[in-house]
């Protein structure tokens, strides 16, 4: 194998993933939408959350507190929900069933009536802090609710702006991590593998078009190794992996999916789908040995993108026929890191790594000898 | 020495025998014509000596190494200009000349003044950045030559390279054609031209069959038969005109 010409090749490879709009459409183009709406129908946007769930406790028995209810409601944009009891408040903000939790301290009617007995004179206040919580996860309740409730606060304490000095003031809302896992959530892990699934379609197409075109059999005549062609196909496809890798994780993250595992995590996952692009190639050179044309291999390369995509991605499936395929433990191990976050040495995703390397490596080894045989005429 | 020695060469495909028992030398810096009628057996001995095919019997060198078991050497002195051209089309012309220039080993300092003139000679100078896709036949044809040339080979195989050009094209090919063998390149030119082979060869083979039938200068051809044209030879050897077929 030659380095200069496997990188020549490699950079031509990688000019038509960006030059024609086909390959660029279901190499890039295809994943990132995909992601995307999978995230807007299933996920995490909260596009549709119009009034935010926020739990209320009241401590305070007093008037002003009622009336803080009673205002915070009719803001419109919060849905007050009254709890006795913080530690039931707190526990359904970590379970995502509300926003925000907002303490009222026993002493707010005490303070506010000392504001309004002497609103010039601040040494004669009784100054008090309302807690809140908000939801670590959510971006829309950690942007929008801590302001509104400011000002909701203000306007009945002072019946003025928010900056206008009291002795009621609203501490820095703690941020919780909500422990609730949207539908998208479980679908994210499976798109990361399944980008690179239809790899297969796009290095059938390739090898089957310059094949027919006689472009293959003019490289045969310089120099270039067949182990050349084939290690230029890995490695560019490998680049473009990366690189879907890299769109699936923006994407999954703009829909709301907040990945574990940290940096080994996300390295992980680049690896894994770098490997499954391995086994991506030899199933297209598979399909290459068979197919007649360009347009046969799309259609035969469906034979294995089909059971890849509906028994190990996204798509929920039986674990039993799930395991004969390569991409459910790319998937398995993608959702127990990012999504459990379980440390990327557990042995269960150790095997799963063994696994989709050996199977990627046979089948890579059964494509290139299979096209060697029989498909280079 | 020989840059082409072919004895006794075979090559049968299913139904059909392409060369049959075919024995020919060609020397060192020659312009060799090979002409025969369409499915004689030009491009089947081509792509033969090339390695795209292998020998059914018999035995070939070119450039001294055996085509049974010295390809990789014979891919480095030979430059191919197939039939139908192939390159790729979402490339620019000069991005296909640079990518050939690297498969074949031209060190990278050299290959930009290269490409750079083959380009010129070629005449794709203003259309060398445009895609490959948006050339018209004649600029394929152009740029399928310099890409069997980019790293000068010492034998070029140049099967049918005029097909589809316009005449100033076509005359521009011949001087680059006539340029490789002033140069001591040995040439091997097929053509459906049969008066571009006259005007090019120093010598010409006619194929029939698989077989060679006739071989000399055009000059020694015509006097043989008789005949004042390359093309009355070809017709009263094969029996019939060459593009009826085609």
């Amino acid at each position: 194998m030659n380095t200069s010409r496997v990188l020549a090749l490699v950079g031509k490879e990688l000019k038509r993933f960006t030059r024609e709009p086909a390959v660029l459409f279901m190499a890039i183009a295809f994943p990132l939408i995909l992601t995307l709406a999978f995230g807007a129908s299933f996920g995490a946007i909260g596009g549709s959350e119009t009034r935010y769930p926020v739990a209320v406790v009241n401590m305070d028995s007093g008037v002003w507190s009622s009336a803080l209810k009673t205002a915070l409601t009719g803001s419109q944009v919060l849905n007050v929900q009254n709890y006795t009891d913080a530690s039931a408040a707190g526990d359904d903000l970590q379970q995502g069933k509300v926003k925000a939790v907002l303490m009222i301290p026993a002493d707010f009617t005490t303070s506010v009536d000392s504001y309004r007995a002497n609103p010039g004179n601040s040494a004669l206040w009784h100054n008090t802090t309302l807690a809140l919580s908000v939801d670590k996860g959510s971006m829309i309740a950690n942007a929008a609710v801590p302001p509104i409730i400011e000002q909701v606060i203000a306007a009945l304490v002072t019946g003025k702006s928010a900056a206008t000095r009291s002795p009621v003031t609203v501490g820095a809302p703690t941020q919780v991590e909500s422990q609730v896992i949207s539908q998208f959530a479980f679908m994210a892990p499976g798109m990361f593998g399944y980008a690179a699934i239809f790899l297969i379609m796009i290095v059938a197409g390739a090898m089957t078009g310059e094949r027919e075109q006689g472009i293959l059999r003019r490289i045969s005549v310089t120099p270039t190794t067949i182990g050349d062609i084939f290690a230029s196909q890995v490695v560019s496809n490998m680049i473009v992996g990366a690189v879907q890798v890299a769109m699936v994780y923006a994407a999954s993250s703009l829909m709301g999916f907040r990945a574990q595992g940290g940096v080994p995590g996300i390295a992980i996952a680049f690896l894994l789908v770098m490997i499954l692009t391995t086994c991506s190639v030899g199933l297209g050179l598979v399909v290459a040995t068979f197919a007649r044309n360009a347009g046969a291999a799309t259609g035969i390369s469906f034979v294995f993108i089909l059971p890849l995509m509906f028994l190990g991605t996204f798509v929920p499936a039986p674990e039993s026929i799930a395991r004969f395929v390569p991409t459910w433990y790319v998937t398995d191990a993608l959702t127990s890191i990012l999504l459990r976050g379980a440390p990327v040495t557990s042995p269960s995703i150790l095997l799963d790594v063994l696994t989709v390397s050996v199977v990627s490596i046979v089948i890579m080894l059964a494509g290139v000898l299979l096209y060697r045989r029989f498909g280079k005429s | 020495m020989n840059a082409i020695e072919i004895e006794s060469l075979s090559k049968r495909f299913e139904d059909k025998t392409a060369l049959d028992g075919l024995s020919l030398t060609i020397p060192e810096g020659e312009l060799f014509g090979l002409l025969g009628p369409n499915g004689a057996g030009k491009t089947v001995t081509i792509k033969t000596l090339c390695g795209i095919l292998q020998p059914t019997s018999g035995n070939a060198r070119v450039g001294g190494y055996d085509v049974h078991r010295e390809q990789e050497k014979i891919h480095k002195i030979i430059g191919l200009c197939p039939q139908e051209p192939a390159y790729f089309g979402y490339l620019s012309g000069r991005e296909n000349i640079d990518l050939f220039a690297h498969l074949q080993g031209v060190p990278t300092k050299q290959l930009k003044e290269n490409s750079t003139q083959l380009i010129k000679e070629v005449g794709l100078s203003e259309d060398a950045d445009r895609r490959a896709s948006k050339y018209s036949g004649g600029m394929i044809r152009r740029l399928s030559l310099a890409m069997a040339l980019i790293h000068d080979p010492s034998i070029a195989f140049l099967d049918e390279p005029t097909v589809a050009m316009d005449p100033q094209s076509r005359h521009a090919t011949w001087d680059l054609i006539r340029e490789l063998k002033f140069r001591g390149k040995t040439v091997i030119l097929t053509s459906h031209y049969i008066e571009e082979v006259e005007a090019l060869a120093d010598r010409v083979g006619i194929i029939d069959y698989g077989k060679l039938i006739a071989l000399g200068s055009p000059t020694e051809l015509k006097q043989r038969n008789g005949a004042t044209t390359l093309e009355d030879v070809f017709i009263a050897l094969t029996g019939r005109k060459i593009r009826e077929e085609s």
